[in-house]
This record gives C-alpha cells, sequence and structure tokens, in this order.
C-alpha cells in the first residue's frame, strides 16, 4: 500500500468548529503517515512536518464568509510560510474555503446554488495525475467520494478560469450532469500555480473504508502521503 | 465614530439568496424584479477625525469585511 521509508508528519490544523479533523487523522495514519493534530493557536508546525492538511467543518462558525476569519488563526501563518517554501498543503472543503481566502489558492466558494446544504456522494473526474494529490489515481479515472456543504460553489471570473484550465490547474470536476453546487467550469478541486497547495469541495477522508461506501478517497489522500514521504525523504 | 459597512454582491455575481428573496416576494403578491441581499456591519471606530476612520475602514473592508473578488463595500460615517 505505502512505498518504504518512515511515516511521514502530517499535519492537521484544527480549529474551533472544525468537525472533520478526527476523520482526517485516522484516514491519514491508516494510509501510512505520523498524524498529528495542531490546535489554531499553534504558532509552529511539528517538527519535520511533511504535509499540512485542513479540515472541513465550520470554523469560527462560518462567520462573516467561510473560512474568512480562521484564515488569521496564528497557524495559518506557519503554513504561509510552509506552502511558501514549496511544503505540501491540502484544504478539504472547509479547508479549501480558508485556502481561497488566505490567497493560497485561487477563486472563492460561494453558496450552492440550490441554497440546500448537499450531503451525498458525487462522481468526480480527475483531470491530471501528476500531481502530489492525485499520483495514486489513473489518467481518466472516475472516483465516487461524498460531498457534505453549503457554501461549496467555486467561482472566478472567466478569464482566471481560463488562465487556471490552460495551466492545469483544474486537477478535479465533477463528472458531467454531476455538479451539484452550481460551481463554474464544475470544478470541485484546485490546484496553485506551483502545484504544491491543492482544496477540493468533497471528502476523502469519509471515502477511505469499504464498510462506508468507497474507498475512492484513498487515492487522493494516499498520494498525498506519498508525495510526504518523498518530501520528508529528501529532508533528511 | 459610529460606522456603517454595506457588502454586497457585485455587479453580475449570481446572487442565489437574492433570487430566493425574490421568488418569495412574488409568491406574496408583491410585483418585485431583482432582489440582492447583501450584509450591514456596524462599527465603532477609534479614530476621532473621519479621514482616519474611512482609511481604516476601507482596510477592514479589504482584509476581512468583504471578499474583493465577488463583493463590493460602502462606508458611511455617522456626523460626517
Amino acid at each position: 500500500m505505502s512505498l518504504d521509508g518512515p511515516e511521514p508528519v502530517v499535519a492537521v490544523a484544527v480549529f474551533p468548529g472544525s468537525n472533520d479533523d478526527r476523520d482526517a487523522l485516522q484516514a491519514l495514519t491508516l494510509l501510512g503517515a505520523d498524524a498529528r493534530a495542531v490546535w489554531h493557536t499553534d504558532e509552529s508546525l511539528p517538527r519535520d512536518t511533511a504535509a499540512v492538511v485542513l479540515p472541513g467543518g465550520f470554523s469560527f462558525g462560518d462567520y462573516l464568509r467561510c473560512g474568512a476569519i480562521a484564515r488569521f488563526s496564528p497557524v495559518m501563518r506557519a503554513v504561509g510560510a510552509f506552502a511558501g517554501d514549496g511544503g505540501l498543503v491540502l484544504g478539504i472543503c472547509n479547508g479549501f474555503q480558508v485556502l481561497t481566502e488566505a490567497g493560497l489558492l485561487p477563486g472563492v466558494l460561494r453558496p450552492n446554488a440550490s441554497l440546500s446544504f448537499i450531503c451525498r456522494d458525487v462522481a468526480l473526474r480527475v483531470e491530471r495525475t501528476d500531481t502530489p494529490f492525485t499520483s495514486r489515481c489513473t489518467d481518466g479515472v472516475e472516483l465516487t467520494i461524498p460531498v457534505k456543504h453549503g457554501e461549496g460553489c467555486w467561482f472566478a471570473d472567466p478569464e482566471q478560469v481560463a488562465e487556471l484550465d490552460a495551466a492545469g490547474q483544474l486537477v478535479l470536476r465533477y463528472a458531467p450532469g454531476a455538479n451539484p453546487n452550481g460551481a463554474v467550469a464544475d470544478v470541485a478541486g484546485v490546484l496553485n500555480e506551483d502545484g504544491n497547495v491543492f482544496g477540493l469541495m468533497p471528502h476523502p477522508e469519509h471515502a477511505v473504508d469499504a464498510l462506508l461506501g468507497s474507498t475512492d478517497g484513498a487515492l487522493l489522500l494516499g498520494s498525498l502521503v506519498d508525495a510526504a514521504r518523498l518530501s520528508a525523504a529528501a529532508a533528511v | 465614530m459610529r460606522a456603517t459597512v454595506l457588502v454586497r454582491p457585485k455587479r453580475g455575481i449570481l446572487d442565489p439568496q437574492g433570487q430566493a428573496v425574490s421568488t418569495s416576494l412574488r409568491h406574496l403578491g408583491f410585483e418585485v424584479g431583482e432582489t440582492r441581499v447583501g450584509r450591514v456591519i456596524d462599527v465603532e471606530v477609534e479614530a476621532t477625525d473621519a479621514a482616519t476612520a474611512r482609511a481604516e475602514l476601507e482596510r477592514m473592508c479589504e482584509q476581512l469585511l468583504a471578499n474583493p473578488l465577488i463583493e463590493s463595500y460602502e462606508i458611511s460615517l455617522e456626523d460626517a
């Protein structure tokens, strides 16, 4: 299941209102990471952190806008510096919202077009497999992973969408006809320009055990653990 | 000094909340066109002169109160 080498340290930031941090920690541990929770007031990441995950939930009650308050947490300064040095950062759902508010990922997540909270499995298309977040996927594969959000409608203006598309940054899309929230260009997940920060609305950490349905989430989180292991080995 | 900040979805940005409100108003028998929903934030600013207060509020809007990608804002100062 995993490459050789010691378990890479993956930090999971926990904000007041995060509620998928434990699932993320459990999934990452299952996939061979040394997953550690980091409280939002911590000003630094654990020693030897090889990747950071911002989990889903409702940080700071989603007050003002989703992720708008969490981005100013002390831990986010450390995450910003880590990402600036090329560190791997994954934002899931609310974590994705935090990353867009922080300016680490392009676009913004708006209320679903239906105005309804959506909680169900969705079909996803992986557009690229040469990223640290999708390396375990095969080209053109369709994944089934649950979404659960009220504000997952990714938006960017048409010129920016065209630029991101041309640059290959729109890595994860809802399958044709499966867009649950009105996101432009069916975008479910976006990569930053440098390729080390990724955010997505679906929850891979809820899809790692056959008992609960799909195990497709393990392909995405497993890719991250593989990349974290390589980056940890390179740092030694 | 007291200030009121109005944050609105930018023109051309789809506002599903506004659409739901106008639909409901029509169901109630009101003849309305487009409805847009924004947010009002009342702020007490420590600054005592209007220029300083306005400059601070501009920064508050850019950094936190509005998301400039999708929202526009208007600042009005009381007694100014």
